[in-house]
């Protein structure tokens, strides 16, 4: 290096270290020894042209001496600048693996130099100089432009906390969260993340779930409280004695479901990656093919056609598609795990982009899989229900009575019903059950139960034990299951049961349509009156009830088999015995999986809360995705096809080769960083 | 026994599938995975076999892509 070079690179170290004091890790070391040598050489580069140009070197050396000096001078920039290729070019050749990008720039660089042995051609070695130097710049800029989106997105991804507060002889110490076994107790201060899953002995606060499922929703942590790692404490601190350890708690598992999912490649990388290993000897053979050819056929010029054919070579790099594609997957399931969806590989998203039919497991994912009364009708005041409306209903004077005797009735049962029985008297501010009231309970097997209470004889049931009784029921127009109550051989009325739909499933159903999923289908064990009203209110194209879990793969079966070629099928459920259907559908999504790990295994697609609506959101990212890397695949090909025409016409020059090159890997690089940009890809 | 190795500098797509089917040629070797968006590499071979296995990757790691570096 001479003197007066290494002013400039020594100011630009000067500012590099300052940029880095204030964000480390910007350029890697690597990088800015490689920024400071492209610059040495650029100014090097700078001199020999002036000094070309300017005459100089024709003053001094005459013709025809002049053009072997500017020779001498350009290669100085060009070794500089690009030594490090030439030396890679060289080792991939004594590797037996010759056919990479360094080899080709080398070629096509040394090529431009060699012309100087054809005199009819112009002299080409600013060219082959500028190129390597261009070639050069251009491949720091992808490698910090990649650098820069696969930390952005690892950051993205990143809600693993970095320690735990443990007490220590005394003293709160931060300590490896792999270091705290089962068991043990930690503190989460305010603002701090839950390292570990756990239990809550101590405290009480607001903890954020937005980390894991993407939407800011505080949940309240008491004493005996679960907690779920990756949430953030909010408000109080909290002691936490750890259920599972670090490795094996939900943020663990989630952060190596998500990294782990780029091994899994959706058949658009590996199509990309195959075809890169095609391209580069195919168009390599087309150049040598031009240099050759014309002139020994044909008698042109010799010179003219190996630039025709070195030209050629700077476009066949597939790097731009190598990097975009294999990014913008990485992007998209990067971008939706910060959503709450997350995605187990790109052949997974491939495949939700391609989903036109959705079935729903109904329990669980369109509506909330607990019980709920839906209404309370006493004897000769059942109302017709008001359309599609499952609230309770403004209930008759002695609903409340009605409730309170089947409550007692149903005190000491275990039966899910009779907890929310229980659930909806506590709710509609009733007293506390009062149990020295109640008296000869006896459980009447699969019909309902009877008791006595406040000395009167009260039967709670179905319509069998109401006709076993001799008691005439009341039918209703509520779907659900129907509780009959019986005072002292009287009919009082009846309660309704119901699994409460979603509040955002008829919204998700809607959007999964607008999205262009052409079906939708429903399956449960339910029956079919409740099946069908529910199904009619939320839109569901078509609906299978009272469906025994074999019947369930039997239905997916069937519609798998009735999907167009192109046409992919997705299974919702709850992630709870649905395992078999979940792996038998091309995409299985399981929901609310927020510390279920059977969901989490069984699923191609997670979604950590239990909102039906990202579904949608789920299908929309994958297909902006798989746009985005088709974009970056039709790009890059149209601008090197065109370029490699141009080349052979002889209209392209070797500026134009280097944009085809690294300028299209620059421009997908930063267009496959969209794909990050999930939640405005969701709307 | 399997083991999970960071990468530094980087690789590109194609490269890392070049080391991948390698390596995988390897004796001893059961999987391996060769990520270039995590740049993680993750090797699984017979215990007795390991050592001499991680020491072929690094080689071929050296001889396909010398930009990439495997930090074990």
């Amino acid at each position: 290096m001479s003197k007066g070079s290494q002013a400039p690179g020594a100011a630009a170290s000067g500012g590099g270290a300052a940029a880095r004091a204030k964000r480390p890790s910007v350029m890697t070391k690597r990088q800015v020894r490689w920024r400071n040598r492209i610059i040495v050489a650029l100014a090097l580069f700078a001199c020999a042209l002036v000094l070309e140009r300017s005459g100089a070197l024709a003053a001094l050396f005459g013709t025809p001496g002049d053009v072997y000096a500017a020779f001498a001078i350009y290669l100085v920039p060009y070794l500089v600048s690009g030594y490090d290729v030439i030396l890679k070019a060289f080792k991939g050749i004594v590797n037996r693996e010759p056919f990479d990008e360094h080899l080709l720039m080398t070629i096509a660089t040394l090529g431009a130099f060699a012309l100087v042995l054809f005199p009819d051609t112009g002299p080409h070695m600013a060219e082959g100089a500028a190129v390597m130097l261009f070639y050069q710049v251009g491949e720091l800029f992808q490698s910090y432009a990649v650098g820069r989106s696969r930390k952005s997105i690892a950051d993205m991804m990143d809600i693993a906390p970095d320690y735990a507060n443990v007490m220590r002889d005394g003293r709160l110490e931060q300590v490896d969260p792999d270091e705290v076994a089962v068991g043990d107790e930690f503190v989460v201060k305010p603002g701090e993340r839950i390292p570990i899953d756990g239990v809550v002995t101590e405290g009480s606060s607001d903890v954020d779930t937005a980390a894991l499922t993407g939407e800011s929703m505080p949940r309240h942590a008491g004493e005996g409280d679960e907690v779920v790692s990756g949430c953030v404490n909010m408000t109080g601190v909290l002691t936490v004695r750890a259920t599972k350890p670090f490795g094996e708690s939900t943020v663990s598992r989630i952060l190596e479901l998500v990294e782990n999912a780029s091994d899994k490649k959706a058949r658009t990388e590996s199509f990309i990656t195959r075809f890169a290993r095609v391209y580069t000897p195919v168009v390599t053979g087309l150049a040598a093919l031009i240099a050759v050819v014309p002139p020994l056929l044909f008698g042109l010029a010799w010179g003219d056609w190996v630039f025709r054919g070195l030209t050629f070579l700077v476009v066949s790099c597939p790097c731009a598609l190598v990097i975009s594609v294999p990014l913008s997957f990485f992007g998209g399931i990067g971008g939706s795990s910060r959503m709450g969806i997350l995605i187990k590989g790109g052949n997974y998203l491939e495949a939700l982009a391609h989903v036109d039919t959705v079935v729903f497991d109904k329990t669980g994912t369109l509506t909330n899989g607990t019980f709920e009364v839906v209404g309370v009708h006493p004897a000769g005041a059942c109302p017709a229900p008001a359309e599609g409306d499952a609230a309770p209903e403004a209930a008759p004077a002695d609903a409340d009575e009605l409730l309170r005797l089947a409550a007692h009735a149903e005190a000491f049962s275990t039966h899910p019903i009779a907890a929310s029985v229980r659930g909806a008297y506590l709710k509609s501010g009733g007293a506390a059950i009062d149990q020295g009231a109640i008296s000869d309970v006896s459980e009447r097997g699969g019909h309902g139960v009877s008791a006595r209470v406040d000395g009167h004889e009260v039967l709670v049931g179905n319509d069998r034990l109401m006709a076993q009784a001799d008691v005439t029921s009341q039918p209703c127009e509520l779907v659900g299951t129907i509780l009959h109550v019986a005072v002292d051989g009287a009919y009082a009325g009846h309660i309704v049961i119901a699994d409460v739909v979603k509040p955002d499933a008829a919204e998700a159903i809607a959007r999964l349509h607008a999205a262009g999923v052409s079906k939708t289908v429903m399956l449960t064990g339910d029956r079919r009156e409740v099946a069908d009203s529910v199904a009619s209110r939320l839109g569901i194209d078509e609906c299978h009830a009272q469906l025994l879990p074999q019947d369930k793969v039997d239905q997916v079966e069937r519609l798998l088999a009735a999907e167009p070629a192109k046409g992919r099928l997705a299974f919702v459920g709850d992630g709870i015995n649905d395992a078999p259907v979940l792996t038998r559908a091309d995409v299985g999504i399981a929901m609310g999986a927020m510390g279920s790990d059977a969901a989490i295994e069984a699923a191609d697609v997670v979604l950590m809360d239990d909102k039906p609506s990202k579904i949608a959101a789920a299908i929309r990212i994958s297909r902006k995705t798989m746009r985005i890397a088709w974009q970056n695949i039709v790009f890059a090909l149209g601008v090197k096809v065109l370029v490699l025409v141009l080349a052979a016409l002889g209209i392209a020059n070797m500026w134009m080769a280097v944009f085809a090159d690294v300028g299209v890997a620059i421009l997908a690089i930063l267009n496959a960083m969209r794909c990050m940009n999930v939640a405005k890809m969701a709307r | 026994m399997k083991r999970n190795i960071k990468l530094g500098g980087e690789i590109c797509a194609n490269c890392a599938s070049k080391i991948e089917s390698q390596i995988a040629k390897l004796d001893g070797v059961n999987d391996v995975r060769v990520n270039a968006m995590t740049l993680k590499f993750t090797l699984d071979a017979d215990d007795d076999k390991f050592d001499d296995a991680l020491a072929q990757s690094i080689k071929i790691f050296g001889r396909v892509e010398p930009d990439c570096e495997v930090l074990a």
